[in-house]
């Protein structure tokens, strides 16, 4: 699936400073019934946000108009659990366009890149100098730059460094995908298949 | 050159490394299911692709079906509607389709193996992440995304760099009620649900080794909620004997070539894991969790740990318990139970339906619970009944559900309702994974069995 190319990101944020957050709360398994991607950013998160009666949550950081932004900024081990893609989904469709974690568990990880959320991890210690700068203040902007692979709180000049392999993030600036890869490489699998035993 | 088994197989499925990048790999066998399949294919078809090889990929419905009644139309619109796109894709495509009420239908994890789609030495993806199921065989099993299976299907192949390896040794004798279940929850426990992420994991040591394949099953499929993208164990004689003879292992010369090849996928002397780590069987008793994620469980007669004795944040932990309704410092014995569920691709297949069976045989459901038992596949289901295991549990007061994963996920209508107790045999204690509010504690079987019978916590050790 096609998605927008990333090279500078500036934003505020959205902080959600939780540890382990697994991706049954990100997109509950109830919305995984469709059979197109369509409309996921409406469910996610959706039992934090949203009281069995479909009223928001007051509390619940997303309801919460002092908080917006393209970055979610969350705790450690985020997206731990289950292999669905439409984690990464809700989190595009709902307009974020990174996500920020001392630690991304694997698949959650891959998935994002492959719908083009960037996965940003910093240092435990740069996480907090980020959750307490827009507790600070919300409006406070944070830039993400993927070709210096830079991520940089504009208030008050401090940054980090992250990692992302060169190939994917060829791919993110350029907007392809693995398929398009794959695809240009089809004889050299299919000779390889030819090899094999079983 | 000493390799593990982990390089061995890797290494034979790269068909090209990218420089800076992750490797080229190529994906011997792919199973699909309803729910993480239906996008992927709507993909192929926005880009005129075709399945490069439909009999590499074998499709299956589970996530999102019910469990009775399964020969009447299913009656949520949209589970009905996913499961009519698997059988049309799987049509369109040439790919084989075990839908409901076929009969070798059951969950993927249960089916694969069970039928002899699963081979030491292979490489495995699925779109769940309990694929690593898998590597009980030798293989090399993981789960994926959605765009990756619409690579798979288009290319057979999926972009992966290679990840760090790790290997845990277990050795000793397991005590009496000490299941395989209680091994991976143990380890767990001890690694935190994160404690594995970047690597694949290799089980060794005797405990690993005297298992059934139905045991390191059960360990494999449960590498994942430490954070492992997989984990296996090299295949040996337990393994060849299971998969001999199953309807599309191979046959005859071809059987015996592969044999020899298998018995070559182990671990060399010598060679090295990014990380090591050593266990004692005697160490570990029955277990169950008591909070939202894997990682928080204990031995079963052990009380639940001060939030300062736990590592990571303090905040998160007392969420969790005031979720569950716990607090610091209570024994899990004697907490009431509202439901059990037996079944998953974790604890769904016959062995589990055994150790269930032990415990509450001659005895009485108690009236406090709602029991749901829930084989894996219709293959379990009839060894169930075949093994007179359907007599022991009905005398017992209890019913058998029909295949599917049922409450692991609660997809369909089998969700444990809001603020309810569960103990469930499944792999998941997620907030509201059993339905929305629900309140899960994962364990064995006999743990299981033991709450169903008495209608609280309950140490099996006691009624074994
Ligand atoms: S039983 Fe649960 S973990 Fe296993 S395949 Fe089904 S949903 Fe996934």
């Amino acid at each position: 699936m096609a998605y927008d190319k990333f090279n500078i990101l500036k934003s505020t944020a959205v902080p959600l400073p939780l540890e382990n957050v697994d991706t049954d709360q990100i997109i509950p398994a109830r919305f995984l019934k469709a059979t197109e991607r369509k409309g996921f950013g409406d469910n996610l998160f959706r039992d934090w946000r949203y009281n069995v009666d479909n009223t928001p949550k007051e509390s619940f950081v997303l309801n919460n108009p002092i908080y917006s932004g393209k970055i979610l900024v969350g705790g450690k081990n985020f997206g731990s659990g289950s292999s669905r893609e439409h984690a990464a989904w809700a989190v595009y469709d709902y307009g974020f366009r990174c996500v920020v974690s001392s630690f991304f568990a694997d698949i959650f990880r891959n998935n994002c890149l492959n719908v083009g959320v960037l996965p940003v991890q910093v240092s435990a210690e740069f996480s907090e100098k980020i959750f307490s700068a827009i507790y600070d203040n919300s409006n406070t902007e944070i830039e993400v730059n993927l070709e210096k692979q830079t991520i940089t709180i504009l208030s008050t000049g401090e940054q980090d460094t992250f990692d992302i392999n060169s190939y994917k993030k060829d791919n993110m600036l350029n907007g392809f995908d693995d398929i398009d890869y794959l695809q240009s490489m089809k004889g050299e699998i299919e000779t390889f298949a030819n090899d094999l035993m079983l | 050159m000493s390799n593990t088994l982990f390089d061995k197989v890797w290494d034979s499925h790269v068909v090209r490394k990218i420089e800076g990048g992750p490797d080229v790999f190529f994906i011997d066998r792919h199973f699909i299911h309803e729910v993480t399949s239906p996008v992927a294919f709507l993909g192929l078809k926005s880009r005129g692709l075709k399945v490069l090889y439909p009999e590499r990929t074998f499709a299956t419905a589970d996530h999102n079906t019910p469990t009775l009644n399964q020969h009447l139309p299913v009656e949520d619109p949209l589970s009905a509607n996913q499961l009519k796109a698997l059988e049309d894709n799987s049509n369109e495509y040439g790919i084989s389709h075990w839908g409901l009420g076929h009969q070798k239908n059951g969950i993927v994890h249960v089916v694969g193996p069970e039928n002899g789609i699963t081979f030491p030495g292979a490489t495995i993806v699925c779109g769940d992440s309990h694929t690593s199921t898998h590597g009980a065989f030798g293989a090399i099993a993981f789960g994926i995304g959605t765009s990756e299976v619409e690579m798979v299907l288009s290319t057979q192949c999926i972009m992966q760099p290679k990840p760090k390896k790790m290997r845990i040794n277990v050795n000793g004798q397991l005590g009496k009620g000490v299941t395989p279940k209680d091994v991976a929850l143990y380890i767990i426990s001890k690694l935190s649900t994160s404690g594995a992420t970047g690597y694949f994991v290799e089980y060794a040591g005797d405990v690993f080794e005297n298992m059934t394949m139905e045991g390191r099953m059960t360990v494999c499929n449960l590498s994942i909620e430490m954070g492992a993208r997989g984990g296996m164990i090299a295949p040996d004689e337990t393994t060849f004997t299971y998969l001999k003879d199953k309807p599309l292992s191979l046959k005859g010369a071809e059987w015996d070539k592969a044999v020899a090849h298998w018995k070559t996928l182990k671990t060399d002397a010598g060679a090295t894991f990014d990380k090591e780590l050593n266990f004692s069987a005697s160490d570990i008793e029955p277990m169950i969790t008591y909070g939202t994620n894997p990682g928080m469980g204990m031995g079963i007669s052990n009380n639940i740990p001060n939030a300062e004795a736990v590592e990571g944040g303090v905040a998160t932990y007392k969420k969790s318990l005031e979720y569950m309704g716990y607090s610091e410092n209570d024994s899990m014995i004697g907490k009431k139970i509202d439901y059990v569920f037996l079944g998953s691709c974790t604890n769904g297949r016959i062995e589990d339906f055994r150790a269930f069976a032990s415990i509450v045989k001659g005895k009485k459901k108690a009236d406090n619970v709602t029991a749901w038992l829930v084989p894996g596949s219709h293959e379990v289901e009839a060894l169930i009944k075949e093994e007179g295991i359907l007599d022991i549990i009905h005398e017992a007061g209890f019913t058998l559900r029909q295949p599917g994963c049922s409450a692991c996920l609660a997809m369909n209508d089998d969700k444990i309702p809001a603020g309810k107790y569960a103990v469930s045999t499944s792999n998941r204690n997620f907030e509201g994974r059993q339905g929305p509010g629900s309140r899960t504690l994962l364990a064995s079987p006999l743990v299981a069995a033991a709450a169903a019978v008495t209608g609280v916590v309950t140490d099996p050790r006691e009624l074994l």
